[in-house]
């Protein structure tokens, strides 16, 4: 009988799991900073364009414009022309008075005065659509815009 | 009696190595933050009253047709020569130099047929509606450029600093010193190049 719990005894003692639940916590929390947050899903291609002269954008009061060509699943419907998202839903010149007070809504009340839209637009798009948004931004009295871009030089293009 | 297992590993400290980590990761990764060219649109104006006219001596006219082709004060040009005949039309100063409108800063050619002065300058750009959006950017950052380059020069000759470093450090928090005194001399800059691109409706077809 001691014989054999001698035996036992000399084994490696199994390893301790009492740090696990800390290493757990630091890769939850390392994701949780590092992730960001999408709400809309993007149903437009964005190829953004080059520029080097850009400012950062405020997040906290600013509302997307995305435009662009249908991406490939939703090109049946909705053809190959350029076509505006606002949210997760195509929209039309017309309708982005509605979708954007409905997105502007969403912001912190003491920033939606300053807001500012982000227009992400693919590169391959007509300038007469941006034009055309502008033009609506204007009735709108939202005057304050970003072109959104990747940072590189534009003359490499 | 000789029992010779191998102690139990102090996991004590395992929570602050935890934390040191964490504490390292969140300090290193920075979130992909959104950039771009910030733009003010002009409101709608619905008064009657005629605009001022511009002499053309004092307008930069860029037209961009649907083949992205680019023509400048009626002569063709490339997009690498934009930058650098802007700056030589914003900076030209041809005022005479008894008249109150003579620009004291300018280091231009002060040719008798360019701009008065960087108040009276206006760039306008023109585009057909089928030009690309690639091309409309490529022109806007470049006359940005243009625009930040002789607001660099100034803030240089005058306090010893860009113009643009020193706004992308207020805009990200890090500006050491007084804010507001540096957010005066940025105001200050401004008002000696002020930006005045004009965007014509575009051309329908």
């Amino acid at each position: 009988m001691s014989k054999f719990t001698k035996k036992k005894s000399n084994e490696l003692p199994p390893v301790s799991t009492a740090s696990l639940p800390d290493i757990v916590f630091m890769l939850l929390f390392f994701f949780m900073v590092v992730t960001v947050m999408r709400d809309t899903e993007l149903k437009v291609e964005q190829n953004l364009p080059k520029a080097n002269q850009i400012e950062k954008l405020k997040k906290d009061r600013s509302v997307f414009i995305f435009a662009g060509k249908p991406s490939i699943q939703y090109k049946k419907n909705f053809g190959d022309e350029g076509r505006i998202q606002i949210g997760d839903k195509f929209t039309d010149v017309s309708n982005i008075g509605l979708a954007l007070t409905e997105a502007r809504g969403k912001l912190n009340p003491e920033l939606q005065s300053k807001v500012v839209v982000a227009l992400k637009v693919d590169d391959d798009t007509n300038t007469g659509l941006v034009t055309d948004i502008k033009e609506k931004l204007r009735e709108l009295n939202m005057v304050k815009i970003i072109y959104i871009t990747t940072s590189g030089d534009p003359l490499e293009q | 009696m000789a029992r010779r297992s191998a102690p139990e590993v102090n996991a004590g400290s395992m929570a602050d190595i935890a934390f040191l980590l964490l504490i390292f990761f969140l300090v290193t990764t920075t979130l992909e933050k959104d950039n771009g060219i910030a733009r003010q649109l002009p409101p709608i104006d619905k008064s009657e009253i005629e605009p001022p006219k511009i002499k053309e001596k004092n307008l930069f006219i860029v037209l961009v047709n649907k083949n992205d082709q680019l023509l400048v004060n009626d002569s063709p040009m490339e997009l690498e020569d934009l930058r650098e005949n802007a700056i030589e039309f914003l900076d030209n100063g041809g005022a005479l130099s008894n008249s109150i409108e003579y620009c004291d800063y300018c280091k231009g050619k002060r040719l008798i047929t360019s701009s008065d002065n960087p108040e009276k300058a206006v760039i306008s750009v023109q585009n057909d509606r089928l030009t690309s959006y690639k091309m409309y950017i490529s022109v806007q950052n470049e006359l940005v450029a243009a625009y930040n380059f002789l607001r660099n020069r100034e803030s240089q000759r005058l306090y010893g600093w860009d113009f643009t470093d020193v706004k992308k450090e207020i805009d990200a928090g890090t500006y050491l010193g007084k804010q507001g005194d540096a957010q005066d001399k940025l105001k200050e800059i401004q008002k000696l190049f002020p930006l005045k691109l004009s965007e014509a409706q575009p051309k329908k077809n």
